[in-house]
């Protein structure tokens, strides 16, 4: 297994990990993957009021390279809008992590998880409001 | 620690040639290199000598006749030579053979080719444990039936299998029973003189010896006859041509003669190691011995961590060399079949480890191994969704998973 620098840096020193209060309405939570697939991630993200990620965390059973894309997305998160969030692509991720690709996958299920904690952030907000 | 890292915790996969094994090698490379096929000069004769001194210490670590001994290049040619040599020259007789799911690749894929040729097979399923039901051995037995084949020792959870027991239901129904022993030698006693086994492989390297050579015991009495599988010279009675590699055959009869000796005490030794290594990973919560305890060889231990994934534990345990039971080093992400034949899920599978001990391992090392899973696992697990679901009291088995 010939994993790159930045890989093995992300794993020796995962950025960000941990969880945030999933009941707060500020709090979007995905969870993507599945541990007969080998790979688990929870991503959470915290916006403030003017809808901008100020935190993002995250947890991930996985293999080396999935836990690097998870920790590298919760740094490229902060500071970003929900809608760029949504944007981000895992060809991006991949690139910048050097995956080969037998682990293009784990940058999907990263690019997912981000999907599904801005999902469901948006449909507390949107919960919200109709309230 | 014996000071330096990876810590070789894999006995099981190969071991060190002993000093004493390489020692004694030597002369027969560069002085007396004679082909002992050579009948009319004193460089045959004394590679001779050396060949069938050789062959007297194999039989003797198993209490066999030295003419029962054949040299193979390692115990996969024995096992495919006791085989298809057996089932091709019995064939006449049936065309059934029985073995079981967790046996070594080297015994699936000889059954798998003669299932080509068109015997039959049937692949048993171990209990729980990895040991096989003798009754349900019993009951698998056919009137075709013609060899049966079941490992002494499993590579890699190491349980011992009951060979007496199966041997003489073999003998009772008249089936040709060969076994595995690659994972015996040195670790379990051998008495062919009592063991009801026609056939049994042999490997050098498992038992300090050099790579490249083994042996097929092939019982006399009663005769057990088998199709050569490889023809020329007709070296080993024509069971197995080819010229004798008289430095490798001497390294495996020393490797033998020294595993006779030595056994008992050693055996001692690293029980008292495997069991210091299993406390201490009990330490750690959600750990799963994999195969039965009682009926192991002490070389052996095989524990999965739950909530752990495979890769990433081999990732983190860099610094000792052990084998995974997840075979994930390129595209394929395969569970060892042996855990899954026992019934392990998928990710218990994955998550398994294989420590084996041996001669030259350390109370040092193991200290330094179990702090290594200690700090390790608790990492993984401080990054484990499941981990921290766990302990939060969800049932992993009640969620919906969104599979990708």
């Amino acid at each position: 297994m010939a994993y790159s620098d930045k890989v093995l840096d992300h794993y020796e020193n995962p950025r960000n990990v941990g969880s945030l209060d999933k009941n707060d309405p500020q709090v979007g939570t995905g969870m993507v993957g599945a541990p007969a697939c080998g790979d688990v991630m929870k991503l959470q993200i915290k916006v403030n009021d003017s809808g901008i990620i100020e935190d993002a965390k995250f947890k991930t059973y996985g293999c080396g390279s999935a836990i690097a894309s998870s920790s590298l997305v919760t740094e490229w998160l902060k500071g970003k809008s929900l809608d760029q969030a949504a944007e981000i692509k895992n060809s991006a991720i991949a690139e910048e992590l050097a995956l080969p690709p037998v682990k293009i996958h784990c940058s999907v299920l990263a690019e997912d998880a981000i999907k599904a904690a801005v999902a469901d952030l948006k449909a507390k907000q949107t919960d919200k409001e109709v309230a | 620690m014996s000071g330096h890292t990876p810590i070789y915790l894999d006995y099981s996969a190969t071991t060190p040639v002993d000093k004493r094994v390489a020692d004694k090698m030597i002369p027969y490379l560069t002085e007396q290199f004679g082909n002992p096929a050579s009948r009319s000069h004193a460089f045959g004769w004394t590679a001779e000598k050396a060949v069938e001194n050789a062959r007297e210490e194999v039989a003797k670590l198993v209490n066999a006749d030295p003419r029962e001994i054949v040299w193979t290049s390692g115990a996969t040619e024995s096992n495919n030579l006791a085989i298809k040599g057996a089932a091709n020259f019995y064939s006449g007789k049936g065309k059934h053979i029985i073995t079981v799911q967790t046996e070594h690749k080297a015994v699936i894929d000889p059954v798998r080719e003669l299932e080509r040729q068109g015997f039959e097979a049937t692949f048993l399923a171990p209990e729980p444990n990895g040991l096989l039901d003798i009754e349900k051995f019993k009951a698998a037995i056919r009137p075709d039936t013609v060899l049966a084949s079941v490992m002494l020792v499993n590579n890699e959870i190491g349980v011992i299998q009951d060979i007496e027991a199966i041997g003489n239901i073999c003998r009772e129904n008249g089936v040709i029973f060969h076994v595995d022993a690659a994972q015996a030698t040195g670790k379990v006693a051998i008495d062919l003189e009592k063991l009801p086994v026609d056939l049994m492989s042999f490997s050098a390297h498992k038992t300090y010896g050099p790579k490249g050579v083994g042996a097929l015991y092939v019982r006399r009495k009663p005769r057990i006859r088998l199709e050569a599988q490889i023809h020329g010279g007709g070296q080993e009675r024509g069971f197995r041509s080819g010229t004798l590699p008289t430095h490798q055959i001497v390294g495996m009869g020393e490797a033998f003669r020294i595993a006779r000796e030595e056994m008992e005490l050693e055996n001692a030794r690293i029980r008292r190691l495997r069991d210091k290594l299993l406390t201490g990973l009990q330490d750690i919560e959600e750990v799963y011995v994999n195969g039965d305890l009682k009926h192991r060889v002490p070389h052996n231990l095989n524990i999965s961590f739950n909530y752990v994934e495979g890769e990433s534990l081999i990732m983190a345990v860099k610094d000792i060399a052990v084998s995974s039971g997840s075979a994930c080093t390129s595209a394929s992400l395969e569970p060892s079949y042996v855990l899954r034949a026992l019934g392990r899920s998928d990710e218990l599978a994955h998550s398994s480890i294989r420590f084996s001990i041996g001669r030259f391992t350390t109370d040092e090392d193991i200290d330094y191994t179990i702090e290594l899973m200690k700090s390790k696992i608790g990492k993984l697990r401080e990054l484990s969704p499941l981990w921290e679901m766990y302990q939060e009291g969800v049932d992993l088995n009640s969620v919906q998973w969104a599979a990708h």
